[in-house]
């Protein structure tokens, strides 16, 4: 019985690395690795890429700059309605981009809840980078915010608290506590919202639109493509893969940069 | 005039902590079992936790009062954390300027200036300690308060740390005020000793008086005494015989009558294989329950009472759980409390 418990497991073990690589290797059997740069030369794909690197790091400091307040805010305090709260920065999480490139019409679009003042500042939105923008960093957004409220849950209260008592204000306390002991997991949610924004489709074809050059991301561009040029769309996948595993390990690293105390009063109570 | 006055109640998850003390410049130890609201004292005077109402006040200024709270960071309090709670990212000397004045002076005296480059986790339990002390006074407080700072500790570095840390203080002049859960911490450390019950001080005085008069069956346990419970009556030559609840009779000097609370401190007890004919009146045979090592001395549990004895008379006899023996006191180290009205719940236990 143990052997063939054993053979079970194997089994499912051999499938599921199979199902997951397979695709993967077969994106680099077809693309060897100097196609992968000639088709990279390509007008659309160095467009795409242009468009891609820009709207995702406007995004993603966006993300940063209002989601660490946010996080520190939620992670560091206990208020009634907290829960809710969390679970409504959680919700484009559940839903799925194209709801969210629908709601984002509805919003900031001409005819949205704020096309009326937005009109009349002569600003409009839709089907521009700004649109791309606005669609990456709300799909993201959570990613990061869940990840970096745990992280500043998991700093110990006593740290901040000495530092309070040592005469830092609330500035110091943040930036000189609460961010370096936060850093290891701030800077995973980071990777991993960063990820997140790279490969945003959905919300961004309905809000912003697929054109080339101003609105055409990465993932736009592998979906213009594949019907035209499949060559282009399998090296923007191998491409995407190689950021992706760059990614992990950035995550990984930033795992191991774990620098809070629990670790440390383990030794202390031994 | 260095001084602290503080006459407080702060809210806790399952009571408030009432407490009213006035520190000159000495070392006072609130001791009490885990649970009892010392934290949150030293909270409250940092402005960590807010009380309800009362006032804090550190010289002539008011820290906390009517319609005042003063920030943690414009307190001027030194705290030295339950772990200590070093910044684990910086550096030994980082940490102890991290609220600005110079480490040099702070780092010598308190020999831990060949560790300045090291971090908090390459140091030894007692080397934290000192690190803390050295970041709490690196800003010339007004108030030190210490928060288990033995805690930490294992028991060899212990009674060095205890001999160091009253130096200091003592050199120091600081109003402190310093929580333990060990009574022989805080009658190592302090000059008075408040016990604290419940969120309620049960008795404040200096060591010597807590052993020889305490107020009450809490104290008398906290300091270290056997509480034999029983009914008193008197007896022959000026005596007083307490039938033990446990079944025994014991002979004190002391004069009770009715419900009383019999206390006897672990190292008036001396232990025998038999009862010998000494000077001794109360002869309780028991059998062991355990037996621990203190540093030379060993602690004897019995089934209704405790004796400490030396490590060598302890292997001399051979003693071990389950062995039969017979625990002597003398009439006149057993002290009688009258009983107090104990809640329900409390004479359950």
């Amino acid at each position: 019985m143990r052997a063939l418990f054993a053979a079970v497991i194997a089994a499912a073990c051999a499938i599921a690395f199979a199902f997951l690589l397979l695709p993967i290797v077969a994106i680099f059997v077809h693309v060897p690795l100097g196609d992968l740069l000639s088709a990279l030369g390509s007008g659309v794909t160095r467009d795409a890429l242009v468009v891609s690197l820009k709207t995702s790091a406007i995004a993603h400091a966006l993300v940063l700059l209002v989601g660490t307040p946010v996080a520190y805010l939620l992670g560091r305090r206990r208020f009634p309605g907290r829960g809710v709260v969390l679970t409504l920065v959680e919700l484009p999480l559940v839903l799925p981009p194209a709801v969210a490139g629908v709601g984002l019409i509805a919003a900031f679009g001409r005819f949205g809840l704020l096309g009326d003042e937005l009109n009349a500042l002569g600003i409009r939105i839709g089907f521009t980078q700004a649109a791309v923008v606005l669609a990456v960093a709300f799909v993201e957004s959570p990613f990061y915010v869940r990840g970096a409220v745990a992280a500043f849950e998991s700093v110990d209260g006593d740290l901040l608290s000495a530092a309070r008592t040592l005469g830092a204000g609330s500035w110091r306390v943040f930036f000189r506590v609460a961010i370096p002991l936060a850093a290891g997991g701030l800077g995973a949610a980071s990777a991993l919202a960063l990820a997140r924004g790279l490969g945003e489709f959905g919300a961004t074809i309905i809000f912003a639109g697929s054109l080339q050059g101003v609105t055409q991301t990465l993932p736009l561009a592998i979906y213009s493509q594949f019907d035209q040029d499949f060559d282009v769309a399998l090296a923007i996948s191998a491409l995407f893969i190689l950021v992706g595993a760059g990614i992990l390990i950035a995550l990984k690293v930033f795992s191991a940069l774990d620098f809070s105390t629990r670790s440390l009063r383990g030794l202390t109570a031994r | 005039m260095a001084s602290l006055r503080l006459d407080i109640a702060v809210p806790t998850r399952s009571f408030d902590v009432e407490l009213t003390l006035d520190l000159g410049a000495e070392t006072l130890a609130l001791v009490g079992p885990s649970g009892a609201g010392k934290t949150t004292v030293l909270r409250a005077v940092a402005g960590l936790a807010k009380p309800a109402r009362g006032t804090i006040a550190c010289g002539d200024d008011l820290w906390f009062g009517d319609r005042v709270n003063v920030r943690p960071e414009q307190r001027s309090v030194g705290f030295v954390f339950q772990e200590y709670a070093l910044f684990p990212h910086l550096t030994v000397e980082r940490n102890v300027t991290f609220g600005g004045g110079k480490a040099d002076g702070l780092l010598d005296r308190l020999r831990i200036a060949h560790l300045a480059k090291a971090k908090p986790r390459e140091l030894s339990g007692g080397e934290r300690q000192r690190v803390a002390l050295a970041r709490a006074l690196a800003r010339n407080p007004r108030v030190l308060l210490l928060d288990e700072p033995m805690g930490a500790l294992d028991p060899h570095t212990r009674g060095t740390v205890r001999a160091e840390l009253h130096d200091l203080l003592r050199e120091l002049r600081l109003p402190t005020l310093l929580v333990t859960h060990d009574f022989e911490d805080a009658a190592a450390v302090a000059d008075r000793i408040g016990v604290l019950a419940d969120g309620r001080l049960r008795q404040l005085a200096t060591a010597a008086e807590l052993l020889g008069a305490p107020a009450d069956e809490v104290v008398a346990t906290f300091a270290g005494a056997n509480v034999l419970p029983g009914i008193a009556e008197p007896a022959p030559g000026g005596l007083t015989a307490v039938r033990l609840d446990a079944g025994a009779t014991a002979y004190s000097v002391d004069e009770a009558v009715g419900e009383v609370d019999a206390i006897l401190y672990p190292w008036d007890v001396s232990l025998g294989l038999v009862a010998i004919d000494d000077s001794a009146l109360n002869h309780l045979a028991e059998e062991i329950v355990s037996v621990a090592h203190v540093g030379n001395r060993v602690r004897v549990r019995l089934r209704t009472l405790t004796a400490e004895i030396t490590a060598a008379s302890a292997e001399r006899l051979e003693l071990r759980p389950g062995r039969r023996v017979v625990a002597s006191f003398k009439a006149t180290a057993t002290r009688l409390l009258a009983r107090r009205e104990r809640p329900p719940a409390e004479a359950a236990r």
